[in-house]
């Protein structure tokens, strides 16, 4: 090579803190996305301890309304999402027989921007109290004359700061999937867990931007005493609802996606059979993104948007049952003639199916706008939205986290454990939230402390609490399946599973630094399983060996992430000198960046015959 | 589907059982709950029917399906069947439609406005934190916590709030509709068909005390309504005791009103004795529980309804506990001459 | 995916050196899906705005406030401006380093104008016509949407002008060609943005 460039290779923490490896920047996002996922999970336990008779003095008011805001908040933004990364960040790049995602450096930009907003957002609990006006942060409950605070300010400010880096992240992946796909991986070709990964950043990319208006116009309000929602100025507190929710329902889409792509690749190895109706899972997908965008007022018929929006509104959402139906039939007529392994992946689907099936017929359920005056803000609405987030998307997560794990550590998890695990977390599952749909009906509102006694809500409440502590039985085993497992030697091979389908599985467990030796050629759906079948132990190389270009390491993006927080805060406490040095630091990041050119560096053929150089 | 019948007659059964009857949803007392519940009914059975076909056919796949031992075989690899995907689009589009039809038809019925209504009892409820104002504009009657309705006539309500948003809700009367700021105000109607006391809810996250935020519901004949409103219009006699008269007056007459007496920013304590509750979770028993009531309440109003707006009593308004004792007596005392 | 890497291109600049090798590619898609989300977002503002801008409270209306001569100027030069980052992008497909520096500075003290007229107009209105952040539900939106258009500008100014730098430094390459027409698609995508507020907060403003 006429110019290879000695690198400055990194190790230990400094190595992890300028990796633009995305299988690293993966494992990060499962570190910090399961860290923000266990301080959710204590603040839900806490939430129903409190609950777990009338009356009960466990925590306060206050503390309770903080809890509930800081669960869903930290859950849906800090918790699935961050996990949601990490997969796609782990398996999408490998899925499409690419080196690297399309932006190394944005992608550790992006994940650490989500890291310190996620960061600022949990400092709130040491500085005066989190926030406390609903993870909707509903106007005008949450503006500075009924939440003095300042905890809705750090709402405002880390959800900003995390979005930015979930936008980043968006758009990185889009263009990943756009140009880095290898020769002859066509569109058509592409395993539904990557399609998902596409789409769902596309509704990244056309969702997110919402919420960072509707957080800058509620961060003006409470900072600089602007009159968004301010009513005796002329303000709307409803506007902040659409807002909200015109990127709300789309982020539901956004969580539940992928999940559909970690069940459709999963079970169709599992049942050793292809997809069955891949094109029409394609479509599905693309359709529930689209129909996503145009249903946001179905979360407010009660706000009193009158008789014509409403009707509009069901209907449109009864519309998504539609193409997830499609996606639900698809899946058992894929198992049907196969030959079904439970493994843990595997038992995780199959308790996806279901469990997500009665999720989603509820949500038709509070489609129907009259009956849904009923179901609204009750926990019939909260039971629902966990059958679709908990049990549609976690399960898909811990699926998704077994079957990929020897890809990404080397080690296939204990499958004993894995079993026990999911079992508790399943039964404890359907425990908690099942007996919530009646708890609803039965006149329980939702983010309530307390209830008086003689409502018919002990007993439910009480089964409801003992199904939570067992969910956290499940995960607390799981967490020791990861210790167990990591103490063992890590010696997965290609293929743990055997009836691999995808790209990933035809390389080593963890993958190189480099990925592929030689980018592979796709020559179907399902391209290594079609090698395979073709008597081929591995993919036909597109290109002859030679140097493999790879991305610079940098710390600049974390400097970068270190500038917004700071920045962020001070704009919270009026300190308009620190907003300055902290962006001033960020902006100097970026002049740097642009200023030095990043050539990257080569890794020799010499060095890729070996195993491969040390990842 | 005829054999499914005896299941959804069962299972109609066992909502209905569900829950207290002035309470849960699953037992209407009005025309608008009933009609809601009539939807709940038809989409449970439609999605009982989904979920029987899914659960049936997963059960089926895996029990059927399993990997034996030993088993290499490769199984067909199916790409789809244009018929089967045809069928399971438009099966579900067909029950989708069949809901979407009830769906509309009740959003239009439920929406509509009855405050021009020559024959509906108009309330405009006014919500704040934490607790509920009725004001009737046709007889100039303004109450607090109990809203007292004559049965079988629509009672049209205009509904906004004073301060965060709330929802008002009696489940077994209607669903909910959400209090906005002035310029959003909301209209919604309900008949109570039997006589009887109904508990009403906020249903929207307002702060602290969301959850205590209670308010009932008293159905009562059309005569009694009558004389209600007859009483309520009555002077009310002030404490007897002239220092307690006094001390009423300065400290809890500038925020409350009782009688055509005080202000309008808290509570209306006109006929409090009679009250079903105490600031609506404290509930009004037998005899000689409104008198407790209001003592805890005066003692310290935080302990009972966190983030609620009334100073402390003895705290803020350094009254004695005989004076608060003297003053829970006369609101314990202070009732409607009813017939 | 076949395209050279950037310092795989050694060879004589080609016609467009912005899509030459992967990473400029990619540079150039990118940028088009942030405009997309781009779009969104001032989409939204814009939507705040429609639905605040009767809102006046107390403060004057938009009729009384606003003065057309100074914001048709202001419109004119950011026109103009996108005229002259055409030219520069004509000149780069030229491979005429002297010209594209020649119009990209153009750009940036067009930029410039622009800007300082915005800043005379938001010190006239809080100074003279006691129109604040504070006054209004109007005015929160008007200065959120207007102020984070005139902030875009703000840092495409600052872009242009280090690209200027890089220009004179690293001359017209494969590396920095991408950077130049992104930012040009930048430049474009903000004038856009600003005819629609022309439209919809000053004409509709004075019409409406």
């Amino acid at each position: 090579m006429a110019h290879a460039h000695s690198v400055k290779r990194h190790t230990g923490l400094m190595d992890w803190l300028t990796t633009v490896d995305h299988k690293k920047i993966g494992i990060l996002y499962l570190i910090a996305g399961a860290l923000f996922f266990g301080i959710g999970g204590i603040e839900a336990l806490m939430i129903r301890w409190q609950l777990i008779k009338p009356m009960n003095d466990f925590v306060s008011a206050q503390t309770f309304n903080e809890l509930i805001t800081m669960h869903g908040t930290t859950m849906i933004f800090l918790g699935v999402m961050p996990l949601i990364f990490a997969l796609m960040n782990a398996v999408v790049p490998l899925q499409i027989g690419a080196r690297d995602v399309a932006f190394p450096f944005l992608n550790s930009l992006g994940f650490w921007t989500f890291l310190f907003g996620g960061i600022l957002l949990n400092i709130s609990w040491m500085m005066g109290g989190a926030p406390d006006a609903g993870w909707t942060a509903y106007t005008p409950l949450s503006t500075t004359a009924y939440s003095g605070t300042h905890g809705v300010d750090f709402y405002t400010v880390g959800l900003q700061i995390a979005g930015l880096g979930t936008l980043i992240g968006g758009i990185n992946f889009l263009a990943t999937v756009i140009t880095m796909r290898a020769p002859g991986m066509t569109f058509m070709r592409m395993p539904m867990f990557t399609w998902t990964a596409f789409i769902t950043s596309a509704i990244i990319l056309f969702a997110f931007p919402a919420i960072t208006v509707g957080l800058v116009l509620l961060s003006f309000d409470r900072i600089l005493g602007a009159n968004f929602f301010e009513v005796s100025n002329g303000g709307n507190p409803v506007l902040w609802q659409h807002i909200f929710w015109i990127f709300g329902h789309p982020e539901v889409y956004i969580l539940i996606l992928p999940a559909f792509g970690v069940i459709s690749d999963v079970i169709p190895t599992f049942a050793r059979k292809r997809l069955f109706g891949y094109s029409s899972m394609v479509f599905a997908t693309i359709l529930i993104a689209f129909l996503g965008f145009m249903v946001w007022a179905h979360h407010m018929f009660t706000t009193g948007m009158g008789p014509v929006a409403n009707a509009l509104f069901s209907i449109s959402t009864m519309l998504i049952a539609v193409p997830t139906g499609i996606k639900i039939f698809n899946w058992l007529f894929t198992l049907w003639g196969g030959q079904i392994r439970f493994t843990s992946a595997n038992l995780y689907a199959s308790g996806f199916i279901p469990t997500f099936v009665m999720g989603g017929v509820t949500g038709v359920m509070l489609a129907s706008a009259p009956a849904d005056y009923q179901f609204h803000d009750t926990y019939f609405v909260v039971a629902h939205f966990h059958y679709v987030i908990v049990g549609g998307l976690v399960l898909g997560l811990f699926s998704g986290l077994h079957y990929w794990w020897p890809k990404m550590f080397g080690r296939v998890l204990d499958e004993k454990l894995g079993k026990i695990g999911f079992w508790f977390f399943i039964i404890g599952f359907h425990l908690t939230f099942f007996v919530q749909h009646f708890l609803g009906l039965m006149g329980m509102q939702r983010r309530i402390f307390t209830y008086l006694p003689g409502q018919g809500f002990d007993t439910l409440n009480l089964v409801s609490t003992v199904g939570a502590l067992m969910m956290g039985v499940g995960v607390l085993v799981f967490l020791l399946n990861v210790v167990v497992t990591t103490r063992r030697p890590a010696d997965a091979p290609n293929d743990p599973w055997e009836d691999g389908r995808t790209l990933e599985w035809s390389i080593p467990s963890p993958p190189p630094e480099y990925n592929f030796k030689q980018t592979p050629l796709v020559r179907g759906l399902d391209a290594y399983w079609k090698e395979k079948m073709a008597g081929h132990t591995e993919m036909t190389p597109a290109e002859p060996v030679g140097p493999i270009h790879m991305p610079s390491a940098s710390i600049l993006p974390f400097v970068m992430s270190v500038g917004i927080f700071v920045a962020g805060l001070g704009f919270m406490y009026h300190q308009y000198l620190v907003v300055g040095l902290g962006l001033i630091v960020t902006f100097v990041c970026m002049a740097i960046r642009s200023l030095y050119d990043d050539h990257g560096w080569h890794i020799d053929p010499e060095e890729t015959t070996e195993k491969g150089v040390k990842a | 589907m005829k054999r499914l019948l005896p299941l959804f007659a069962g299972l109609v059964l066992l909502l209905s059982a569900c829950g207290r009857e002035d309470l849960s949803a699953l037992r209407p007392q009005g025309p608008v709950a009933q009609g809601q519940f009539d939807l709940m009914k038809l989409s449970i059975a439609i999605m009982i029917v989904v979920l029987l076909i899914v659960f049936g056919i997963a059960a089926y796949v895996w029990v059927r399906f399993r990997r034996r031992p030993g088993q290499t075989d490769i199984p067909e690899q199916v790409e789809g069947n244009f018929k089967l995907e045809v069928l399971w689009t438009v099966i579900p589009l067909v029950l989708v439609l069949i809901l979407g039809v009830a769906t509309v038809q009740k959003v239009f019925s439920y929406g509509e406005n009855y405050w021009n209504d020559k024959n509906a009892v108009k309330v405009k409820v006014t919500s704040h934190q934490f607790w509920w104002e009725f004001n009737y504009p046709d007889y100039g009657v303004t109450t607090a916590q109990d809203l007292v309705i004559p049965t079988g006539k629509k009672i049209a309500f205009q509904l906004k709030t004073a301060d965060v948003l709330h929802s008002f809700w009696v489940p077994s009367l209607a669903g909910k509709t959400d209090t906005n700021p002035e310029g959003a105000i909301n209209n919604a109607w309900f008949t109570a068909d039997k006589e009887g006391v109904y508990l009403g809810k906020c249903a929207e996250l307002c702060g602290q005390s969301h959850g205590l935020m209670e308010f009932k519901v008293k159905a009562v004949s059309q005569a009694s309504f009558d004389s209600w409103v007859k009483a309520m219009k009555e002077p009310v006699a002030m404490p007897e005791d002239k220092a307690t008269a006094e001390v009423f007056k300065n400290q809890c007459l500038t925020c409350h009103a009782i009688g055509s007496e005080g202000g309008p920013s808290a509570p209306n304590l006109t006929g409090i004795g009679g009250r079903e509750s105490v600031a609506s979770i404290l509930i009004n028993g037998t005899d000689g529980t409104a008198k407790e009531n209001l003592k805890t309440w005066l003692e310290d109003p935080q302990a009972v309804k966190p983030g609620n707006k009334m100073p402390n009593p003895k705290k803020d308004l350094k009254l004695t506990d005989e004076q608060i004792d003297a003053i829970a007596d006369y609101l314990a005392n202070s009732k409607l001459k009813t017939q | 995916m076949s395209a050279p890497h950037a310092e795989q291109v050694t060879s004589a600049l080609p016609h467009e050196p912005e899509k030459a090798t992967l990473e400029g590619r990619n540079k150039v898609l990118a940028f088009w899906l942030f405009l997309g989300g781009e779009s969104v977002l001032f989409g939204t503002l814009f939507a705040t705005f429609l639905a605040l801008r009767e809102q006046i409270a107390d403060g004057p209306s938009a009729d009384e406030l606003f003065k057309l001569p100074t914001v048709a100027a202001a419109t004119f030069i950011l026109l103009v401006s996108s005229l002259t980052s055409v030219f520069a992008i004509q000149a780069m497909h030229k491979g005429n380093r002297k010209s594209l520096s020649l119009w990209l500075i153009v750009t940036v003290i067009l930029g410039l104008g622009f800007l300082g007229l915005e800043i005379y107009e938001f010190a006239e209105y809080v100074n003279h016509e006691k129109f604040g952040m504070t006054t209004s539900a109007f005015s929160s939106a008007f200065y959120t949407l207007v102020g984070f258009h005139g902030a875009h500008v703000l840092f495409g100014v600052v872009w242009i002008s280090l690209l200027i730098g890089q220009l004179a430094k690293k001359g017209l390459t494969v590396v920095t060609a991408p950077k130049i027409y992104v930012s040009a698609m930048y430049w474009h995508f903000i004038d856009v943005v600003w005819v629609f507020i022309f439209t919809v907060v000053y004409l509709l403003g004075k019409v409406g």
